[in-house]
């Protein structure tokens, strides 16, 4: 019913939105404000974005060839550890930060020199936000009326977005009355309200802890698919990016490694950044295994079994410890080329010390360019 | 024995100097204005109303009151004065302490002190710097005949003008260092955020950027309004002594007028005044806190 709610709503919202945007900049056409459903047509796309801070000759390269596309409804997630230029990237679709070269497409437009306030983009920041002297409502608010909204149109939007973010009961409240997770709801809630086509998250979830974090990825899956907007989120957190997302772009030094669902990048990882950033892997230089020297071999700990007689050893080593997990035994082995990890089923009791021969499948292997 | 806290012992310096240098001159401004002049200079017996009486009545020959409205427009003039004063400090204050705040580091601290620089040199030495700007034969108006403006000096000395310049250039400092406290404190993800939700210049600042300086806002205000309001400096040596301000006219009763009691009592009147301001300010600032809170 809520579902149902909020996208009744949305239309009205959107052409309310729509107005306000033609109006702040006239010179462009008004057809392009209303949205035509296009299958060819992706939602943001940027296409040979480079972004270099300070002198365009010898300043920081923060950002490099990026050509990402982010579909209608989709939960996109940028992933990467610090400094990879994920946040950067981000910060360029709301439009904070403007590509050196390359182009921002929203809806097929190229939005790259525009401000944040033209563009239908909503941001919840790493640290919320909120502004300090506004009540929760008021908060909620706020971009509605900058807007120009009617004020019974802002007070029955205000109520839906709450009642959306489960906060219905905290709106005369002062947001450092507020814990973190609910100011975290009112950062959603202000940042739902006017209905965006997309939704930019940066690192949402950083400042929770973990019981609440896993909450709230709940939740924002949940706020995602009821809203039907885009969210896309920024996290250098595999396991919450593996999770939520539909798609993620793995990021690091400014590039992208790779752009795929979450089942495709943890099975087919396209390097060796990937292979070690995205769960466990164990990376084996190709030598070792009597492969071509320049490659390295990625396998996950849990593919890897002790020898048997159906499933003769890769590789031998001596057992460095043995941990018994309740489900899988981790084992750390000393190979020649160096350590591996192994996960194995069971228990399996094995002193430090003891010799043995590892193997895995054939199809658990990734071979990947050093 | 009561055990005092440390904090106590770490006080008491400032508390003392509050005490000796604050309270007690005030308190002796107090018993002052209730007692008789003496035609030497000082106070004598007995102790009478007739001080604050004269502010507002002056005495007939007959010695009956007859109602005299000067003092009170002397009052209304200062008044006036420090309020403009106070709101220009404030117009030029903000954008001075916006610029600053939106500057690096290093700048900022450059920016800082040559803020604060005027405090280095005496009040009455800088005063008296614009007498020669301002004079007939001064920067301004020599420079301008040079250029061929004009014939005749500009009357840019002895006027209003002339004073609320001298008030505005003295305090200034007062208004800015309060403001870039508040505005460096502000969170510059806030101004991004009001950006995101569709706000404009203009609504960033009526709505964001305006209700979070308020305290600094307000202390700046207390700190330019009180002592433009008993200025004596800039109304004598810039306005020449011809319109009377409240500063002017109780450091007279100290000197020439020899009426201490008045001097006293009119003393007073000042600092009620910035009492109020004070009292003011504090439910403002108490506002701003809430709102942080």
């Amino acid at each position: 019913m809520l579902h149902m709610a909020a996208l009744k709503t949305s239309t009205d919202g959107d052409r309310a939105r729509m107005a306000s945007v033609a109006l702040s900049d006239a010179d462009r056409p008004v057809t392009r404000m209303v949205p035509q459903p296009d299958p060819l047509r992706h939602l943001i796309e940027v296409v040979q974005v480079e972004k270099i801070f300070g002198d365009p000759t010898n300043g920081h390269k923060a950002l490099e060839a990026i050509n990402v596309s982010i579909e209608e409804k989709e939960f996109f997630t940028l992933l990467g550890p610090s400094g990879c230029g994920k946040t950067t990237l981000l910060r360029m679709i709301a439009g904070f930060e403007h590509p050196t070269t390359g182009e921002i497409r929203l809806q097929g437009r190229d939005v790259a020199s525009l401000p944040p306030r033209t563009r239908p983009v909503n941001m919840v920041f790493q640290n919320y936000a909120l502004f300090p002297h506004l009540t929760v409502a008021q908060n909620v608010a706020f971009g509605l009326e900058m807007l120009n909204w009617k004020k019974p149109d802002i007070a029955a939007r205000v109520n839906e977005t709450l009642a959306l973010v489960k906060l219905d009961t905290f709106r005369q409240r002062k947001p450092a009355q507020l814990s973190g997770g609910q100011q975290q709801r009112v950062a959603l809630a202000r940042a739902l309200a006017p209905r965006p086509q997309v939704l930019l998250l940066d690192e949402p979830l950083s400042a929770l802890d973990l019981k609440l974090r896993r909450e709230m990825q709940f939740e924002l899956k949940r706020l995602q698919r009821e809203t039907g907007i885009t969210f896309v989120l920024v996290t250098h957190d595999q396991e919450e990016a593996l999770a939520m997302s539909d798609r993620l772009a793995v990021m690091n030094t400014g590039r992208i490694q790779q752009i795929g669902t979450p089942e495709e990048i943890y099975d087919n990882p396209a390097n060796r950044f990937v292979a070690d950033f995205i769960g466990e892997a164990n990376l084996i230089p190709g030598a070792a295994l009597g492969r071509n020297a320049s490659v390295v071999i990625a396998v996950r700990p849990e593919r890897v079994a002790l020898a048997s007689p159906d499933m003769p050893a890769r590789l031998r080593g001596v057992v460095d410890s043995a941990t018994f997990l309740g489900s899988d035994t981790l084992m750390e082995v000393t190979v020649p080329s160096g350590r591996v990890r192994a996960r194995i089923r069971g228990a399996a009791r094995l002193a430090p010390g003891t010799e043995v021969g590892l193997a895995w499948p054939a199809d658990a292997e990734r071979e990947l360019a050093d | 024995m009561i055990k005092l806290r440390p904090v106590f012992w770490l006080l008491l310096p400032a508390v003392g100097v509050i005490f000796v240098f604050g309270a007690i001159p005030l308190l002796i401004s107090l018993v002052y204005s209730f007692l008789t002049a003496n035609p030497y200079g000082g106070v004598a017996m007995p102790p009478t109303f007739s001080s604050y009486v004269q502010m507002l009545f002056d005495q007939d020959f007959d010695g009956s009151l007859v109602f005299m409205p000067d003092y009170i427009w002397i009052a209304v003039r200062s008044l006036y004065l420090a309020l403009l004063t106070t709101m220009l400090s404030l117009a030029v204050g903000f954008p001075v302490a916006w610029y600053i705040v939106c500057q690096s580091p290093n700048r900022r601290k450059v920016l800082l002190t040559l803020v604060s620089l005027p405090f280095w040199i005496n009040t009455l030495i800088r005063t008296y710097c614009w007498i020669l700007i301002l004079r007939d034969e001064g920067l301004i108006n020599g420079f301008l005949k040079w250029l061929g403006i004009i014939q005749h000096p500009l009357p840019l000395l002895y006027n209003q003008g002339a004073i609320l310049l001298g008030l505005v250039y003295t305090f200034l400092p007062f208004m800015v260092l309060p403001i870039y406290a508040t505005l460096e404190r502000l969170d510059p993800r806030l101004i991004e955020a009001a950006y995101d939700l569709y706000a404009n210049r203009w609504q960033l600042f009526r709505r964001v950027i305006w209700p979070l300086t308020k305290p600094g806002i307000a202390a700046g205000t207390v700190l330019v309004f009180a002592p433009a309001l008993g200025a004596f400096l800039q109304p004598d040596l810039l306005g020449g002594g011809k319109q009377l301000l409240i500063g002017s006219l109780i450091e007279m009763q100290f000197t020439s007028s020899r009426n201490w009691p008045f001097g006293a009592a009119l003393s007073m009147l000042v600092t009620f005044a910035v009492l109020v301001a004070l009292a003011w300010q504090s439910r403002r600032s108490k506002a701003g806190a809430e709102a942080r809170a």
